[in-house]
């Protein structure tokens, strides 16, 4: 029988397999970032051990990193000992660092892929659960936690026990005005915050191969808000074309060699999934949560949904917690949730393409009164990009912030936060009660919708700005 | 590690579901750089409410976490589970955990025991109505016992024997660096590497 493209990934990378044992997996690439790594060099350090393979490691700066004023001391203390500590450790181990100020640095999910350290039928990890992104190119990326850390700095590999897979095939095309995010949230919508779990999820389908390296590494990226670990997309032209050229893409012989082996990183015709969900891209419409998980999620069109109409008493109780902490009554349009705050940046959505969306409809509009808009490209290089193409005046002129690369106010571990009360609508992958600040509220949106409801102040789509038009002569 | 054979306490029933590792220890704990020390940021927000359950005198000393589905479900930080270890639960039981919170939490020690809902359901009726009600949680076993209830649980032998001999993951892989070599010897020229040597 045929395998799939995980199980191709995953038999590439098996160092040795023996009964009753999880396979020992070979791991490609290992990224590091300030916030889950301290307690894995301290743990080399008690135990006297060396970090395996300094040249498959690679450490950036990204969640408690500052996006104003990053050439001054970090004024919280904790967030500097939490930097200066990474610092220290990738002297004292030789690990190559990124750190803030540098050209590479930023958001560890967004400087991989565009070092053209991600490649297809790779096996990459992190200490950060959205490293799923790096699917995109069709290998296997998954988060870790700290032990797992320690154990691949040691080692370069992971014991590991094979996931199912689950194949999401998304058919047709995406309607105008409906992105990459829009989907993915619809699909989470769909299996559930748990559905999948265990599995290694392929998106796959007709919509699918349309996207650009960017959206598939945005809709890669949320897999794991559905329960799974890893998430995948096959690799083809789109691939190829977006990593030729990059600082560490193969090059001459290499590069021949490389594409040869990616081609055959394909799910066989005759392989099966152990689940399938099919999606029909042309019925979707752009998607926003109401409520505190990513599952949490229905149609901009439609009304914040009653808690009575959930048969199952634990998702009614959440859907009255989640009610209550956002602050929203049931039956209410979701076009009419006014918000303070617009945040456009993170993993998800902190890309070039995600900024030149949001700033094509921001262009000669205004942010609505009250609210504040931030623009946080997702490294210090996609700053650079969309800089030189005058992205950062349009959002400037339009009343939003351009800040500096970071992860920003996708969580609340930096500067960048919503006080209590405060509401946002987000590009970012998690509305979990706090997760942008104790108490503040969140609605995950695409960049599209998050531009379209900065101008107008309240949740709405880019086709709802035909309302707003942009100002004459500009 | 230590080594988990069995362990018998007195449990907190926490009767919510999708409890995610931003309400077990919210995100600004994590700017620490060591695995001690998170006991207080342990459902912190929750624990502002005087009422709410681990607050209670009468649980004071609890060791048993008895959940509802989806528990650990969100971030990968391993801090979610110091931060029960930190508070001093042994065991936390739930009909489904997230994947990553269950191998962090195997790996440290802190056994995840999934039994189906009604068993959960029990669990946490018999713990709700009697603060000082015992549970035990044999590893040796692989049975989840209290006043009334015996349920076994799944959990893959080698996780078991891991936990049983409280062994640590990074020995036993370096026990097999010959095989590590040996892959690593075949590996193509392409592969990317961080450093340009
Ligand atoms: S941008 Fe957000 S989700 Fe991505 S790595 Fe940073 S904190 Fe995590």
């Amino acid at each position: 029988m045929g395998r799939t493209l995980a199980e191709k990934v995953w038999d590439d990378h098996v160092v040795r397999r023996a009964e009753g044992e999880p396979d020992l997996l070979f791991i490609d690439l290992h990224l590091l970032h300030e916030v889950t790594s301290p307690q894995a060099f301290d743990g080399l350090r008690k135990s006297g051990r060396q970090v395996r393979r300094l040249d498959l490691t690679i450490a950036t700066e990204d969640h408690n990193t500052p996006t104003l004023d990053i050439d001054k001391p970090i004024a919280d203390p904790v967030s500097r000992i939490q930097l200066e500590t990474l610092r220290k450790n990738c002297a004292d181990f030789g690990v190559r660092l990124h750190p803030l100020g540098d050209v590479e640095q930023g958001v560890v999910h967004v400087v991989g892929p565009q070092l053209g350290l991600t490649q297809p039928g790779m096996t990459v990890v992190c200490g950060d659960s959205h490293t799923s992104t790096h699917g995109a190119f069709g290998g296997l990326a998954f988060g870790i936690g700290t032990s797992q850390v320690e154990h691949v700095l040691a080692t370069q590999t992971l014991p590991l026990v094979r996931p199912k897979t689950m194949a999401i095939t998304v058919d047709g095309e995406l309607p105008d005005g409906v992105t990459a995010k829009d989907l993915i949230l619809a699909i989470i919508a769909r299996i559930g915050t748990g559905g999948g779990q265990g599995y290694v999820l392929e998106y796959r389908g007709s919509a699918i191969e349309k996207l650009s390296m960017e959206a598939r590494m945005t809709i890669c990226n949320m897999s794991i808000e559905a329960g799974a670990r890893a998430g995948m997309i096959a690799p083809d032209q789109t691939t190829f074309d977006y990593l030729e050229g990059r600082p560490h893409a193969p090059k001459g012989e290499d590069w021949d060699a490389a594409v040869a082996y990616w081609k055959t990183l394909k799910t066989d015709e005759d392989a099966e999934f152990d689940a399938e969900v099919v999606i029909k891209a042309d019925e979707l419409a752009p998607f926003v949560t109401w409520g505190t998980n990513p599952g949490q999620g229905a149609p901009l069109s439609a009304d914040v949904p009653d808690p009575a109409s959930y048969e199952d008493a634990s998702e009614r109780l959440a859907a009255e917690k989640a009610l209550e902490y956002m602050g929203l009554e049931a039956g209410q349009p979701l076009r009419s949730i006014k918000v303070d705050t617009v945040f456009v940046g993170s993993c998800t959505n902190g890309r070039i393409e995600d900024l030149r969306a949001a700033a094509e409809l921001v262009k000669g509009r205004k942010v609505a009164d009250g609210v504040r808009m931030l623009v946080v490209p997702g490294s210090a290089r996609v700053g650079l990009q969309a800089v030189s193409e005058g992205l950062d005046v349009v959002f400037k002129e339009a009343g939003a912030e351009w800040r500096h690369a970071g992860c920003s106010m996708c969580l609340g571990m930096n500067p960048d936060q919503l006080a209590p009360g405060e509401r946002s609508a987000s590009t970012s992958n998690r509305n979990f009660e706090g997760r942008q600040g104790k108490g503040g509220r969140t609605h995950l949106v695409s960049p599209q919708v998050a531009a379209a409801t900065a101008v107008l102040g309240h949740l709405a789509s880019p086709a709802d700005l035909s309302d707003a038009p942009v100002a004459a002569g500009v | 590690m230590e080594a988990f054979t069995t362990h018998t306490g007195r449990a907190v029933p926490l009767r919510r579901s999708n409890v995610d590792t931003d309400q077990i220890i919210p995100a600004h704990w994590l700017k620490k750089v060591t695995r001690d020390g998170f006991e207080d940021g342990l459902f912190e927000a929750w624990r502002k409410d005087p009422s709410f359950i681990l607050n209670q005198p009468e649980r004071k000393g609890a060791t048993v976490l008895v959940a509802g589905p989806d528990f650990g479900t969100g971030s990968s930080r391993e801090h979610a589970v110091w931060a029960l270890q930190n508070f001093g639960f042994k065991a936390v039981i739930s009909s489904r955990f997230a994947d990553i919170f269950r191998g962090n939490s195997l790996k440290n020690g802190l056994l995840t025991v999934i039994v189906e809902q009604k068993i959960v359901d029990a669990l946490q009726e018999l713990t709700e109505k009697d603060a000082t009600a015992e549970v035990t949680v044999d590893l040796e076993a692989r049975e989840v016992r209290a006043a009334g209830i015996t349920a076994a649980f799944e959990l893959d032998e080698n996780a078991r024997w891991r936990l049983l001999n409280g062994l640590d993951d990074i020995s036993i892989t370096l026990q097999n660096e010959a095989d590590i070599a040996a892959y690593e010897a075949k590996r193509p020229s392409y592969k990317p590497r961080t450093l340009q040597s």
